[in-house]
């Protein structure tokens, strides 16, 4: 089946993070056939400090891109809290006003901003409105116009073809990166223990609220805020405390990770088959990588992509190294036994 | 608005009970407990759907003849054929007043009245104006959406005459998953879970490893292991223009909270009182009130003077 040349489809837009303006030019330089990137501050999904763009650099951004062929990718995608829309609509002003290719959203209030007031501008549904059925995405479609959905983590590859034939848009797919357990844009874990809210203010176990501690016999001890997320023996790799990688205990069984292993999605074996199930779009998350992370993954990417569109069978085993704890997942794409 | 003109609501029952349990459940707050409104319908597993199917007649017949205002929740996550076709099913059914959870559901009901439920994004004015524009009269607003925001939202939904509504009281969802958590911890998959929810009719406790209960699971759906308790805020939130107060099923005492509040709501209790009468008849966890208070959510805040 991965011998089967791809002549009749068109070789899917690999789409990259871009964390910063260098992040930015470190994956167009790469390969990227588009990035996406956010605005400091609360409209979108990765609020982390030193990460993202101020107006002015995303204009840049844009034109570096433009020059080398590559298009931009504008996430304004969190929920604004009713009384302070204003922000997020002068992100979408800015964004527009840069000449990005397209506007990423999850907010059905800034969906319809966008339709109303630029009314020309390309948008995209954000993975965070957790469009998962062909009949949400249908609406979104029919009523502000949205050319792509970025589908969430949690269908199978035989699940997105069905949905791809079902839809009047494109399909952007996660095949690479960081995966979070809960559904994108339904989550209020942050929220529960910090104060601080995912859909809200963009933030997901925000750093300043991140402590390690070390106990005479060296077990290292996470927490975020006040509540513990995880222990680790002297020696093993201590992960960042995200509330859903964790170890708990429950009834039936003591000290495992209840929700999701701290593993990386890596689709590169699949990547035939999701082009075959009518992707447009691929795409690698990563926004808050480091240059030379985003010059790998993305590097690599460009070649497994190009390999694949010829009918080669590419070497992608090096991409593991990249990932999580060096481990892999197929995440939900592979089978349905995941759930 | 009156606290005593507010409007008592139950949500739907988000834990896998028994067919029985859940017949007999609804024949008890439809002889005692004193809500206006009943959520009913599965919101959390479309495999728990058909469960109790067979007592979904009786139930709703036992509701009306109590005078109930009956709303069919529909599901929260929909991905697979059965989410599908259960949503069809729900929305395209004849006389019925739904709940949308998902959006998928708003694909069949736009354009005839409907109710948003909390699953649903809906966080500032301009979705409002969009919900409303399609059809909804009330909308269940997001748990976590702190004070200041819900009296943004308030102020325009007067204008639209859509009704809010907010969870005061039960464990608070708070996040949704492709994965079954309760499947997991007894190493099995979604697809081959033997209804293995239907051991913990309040949810699975999940503890930290120092040994400090945390989260609630409750098949693909994470909870608060605390308990949502809004009781010193019901009079701001009356004049703020929420009307609509939700009660979220628990497996005892939810009659016993309904006529605490309902008291509470008539003057004829005060905050202080239905504490305590709230913490005997409810589960033996701590309460919380953080969100409104823009405050971690596991939080309990105690009002002062100042800040009422």
């Amino acid at each position: 089946m991965s011998n089967m040349p791809f002549s009749s489809m068109t070789k899917p837009e690999l789409v990259c993070p871009a964390g910063t303006p260098a992040g930015l030019r470190t994956a167009v330089d790469a390969g990227a056939d588009a990035v996406y990137c956010g605005f400091q501050g609360p409209t979108n999904a990765r609020n982390f400090p030193g990460l993202n763009f101020t107006p002015r650099q995303m204009a840049d951004a844009v034109i570096y891109a433009r020059d080398r062929g590559a298009k931009v990718l504008a996430a304004i995608n969190s929920f604004p809290t009713a009384g302070r829309t204003e922000i997020w609509k002068k992100a979408t002003d800015d964004a527009v006003a840069c000449g990005v290719d397209a506007v990423i959203v999850a907010d059905i209030g800034m969906a319809r901003y966008l339709m109303q007031t630029h009314p020309h501008q390309r948008v995209h549904l954000s993975v965070q409105a957790g469009a998962s059925s062909a009949e949400a995405i249908r609406y979104w479609c029919e009523k502000f116009n949205i050319k792509r959905v970025v589908l969430p983590r949690i269908l199978t590859v035989s699940e997105i073809k069905a949905v791809h034939d079902e839809i009047p848009c494109e399909i952007e797919a996660f095949v690479f990166g960081n995966i979070g357990m809960m559904a994108e844009g339904r989550c209020s874990l942050t929220n529960y223990v910090t104060g601080s809210s995912t859909n809200m203010d963009g933030v997901c176990s925000p750093a300043h609220h991140v402590h390690y501690d070390e106990d005479d016999d060296g077990t290292l001890t996470s927490r975020l805020g006040d509540t513990v997320i995880d222990q680790f023996a002297c020696g093993e790799t201590a992960g960042y405390p995200t509330i859903c990688k964790g170890r708990y205990s429950t009834g039936p069984k003591d000290n495992f990770y209840a929700f999701e292993e701290p593993v990386s999605l890596n689709l590169t074996h699949l990547l035939p088959d999701l082009m075959k199930a009518g992707v447009t779009a691929l795409k690698i998350e990563g926004r808050q990588r480091s240059r030379a992370y985003v010059r790998s993954v993305v590097s690599a990417f460009r070649d497994a992509v190009d390999g694949y569109a010829r009918g080669d069978v590419p070497d992608v085993s090096h991409l593991l190294a990249l990932t999580e704890g060096h481990r892999e997942t197929q995440g939900a794409f592979r089978s349905k036994t995941w759930r | 608005m009156d606290l005593k003109d507010c409007t008592l609501t139950l949500g739907p029952v988000l834990f896998n009970w028994t067919a029985e349990l859940w017949r007999d459940f609804y024949f008890e707050i439809a002889d005692e407990a004193p809500v206006s409104t009943v959520y009913l319908g599965e919101a959390v597993c479309s495999k728990r759907a058909p469960l109790f199917d067979k007592v979904l007649t009786p139930v709703v017949e036992r509701l009306e003849a109590a005078g109930k205002e009956l709303v069919f929740s529909s599901l929260s996550e929909v991905t697979s054929t059965i989410d599908r076709k259960l949503i069809r099913r729900v929305a395209e059914s004849d006389g019925l007043l739904i709940e949308a959870n998902d959006i998928s559901a708003l694909s069949y009901l736009d354009g005839r009245p409907h109710h948003i439920g909390p699953f649903i994004n809906c966080y500032n004015e301009d979705a409002l104006h969009i919900f409303a524009d399609g059809g909804a009269t009330s909308i269940c607003l997001p748990t976590e959406m702190p004070k200041s925001g819900l009296r943004v939202m308030a102020a325009e939904a007067a204008t639209r005459g859509v009704s809010l509504e907010l969870q005061i009281f039960g464990r608070v969802p708070l996040a949704l998953s492709a994965r079954c958590y309760h499947a997991r911890a007894h190493n099995r998959t979604k697809d081959s879970c033997l209804f293995v929810c239907d051991e913990d009719p309040d949810g699975m406790v999940l503890k930290t490893l120092d040994d400090k209960p945390f989260l609630t699971i409750n098949g693909i759906q994470t909870m608060s292991y605390t308990c949502l308790n809004m009781a010193d805020s019901l009079t701001e939130l009356a004049e703020m223009g929420i009307g609509r107060f939700r009660l979220s099923p628990h497996s005892a005492g939810t009659v016993d909270v309904a006529q605490t509040f309902r008291s509470l709501m008539d003057g004829a209790l005060d905050a202080d009182e239905a504490h305590v009468m709230l913490k005997a008849s409810s589960l033996d966890v701590p309460f919380s009130n953080g969100f409104y208070h823009q405050r971690p959510g596991v939080e309990w805040q105690v009002p002062t003077p100042a800040s009422t």
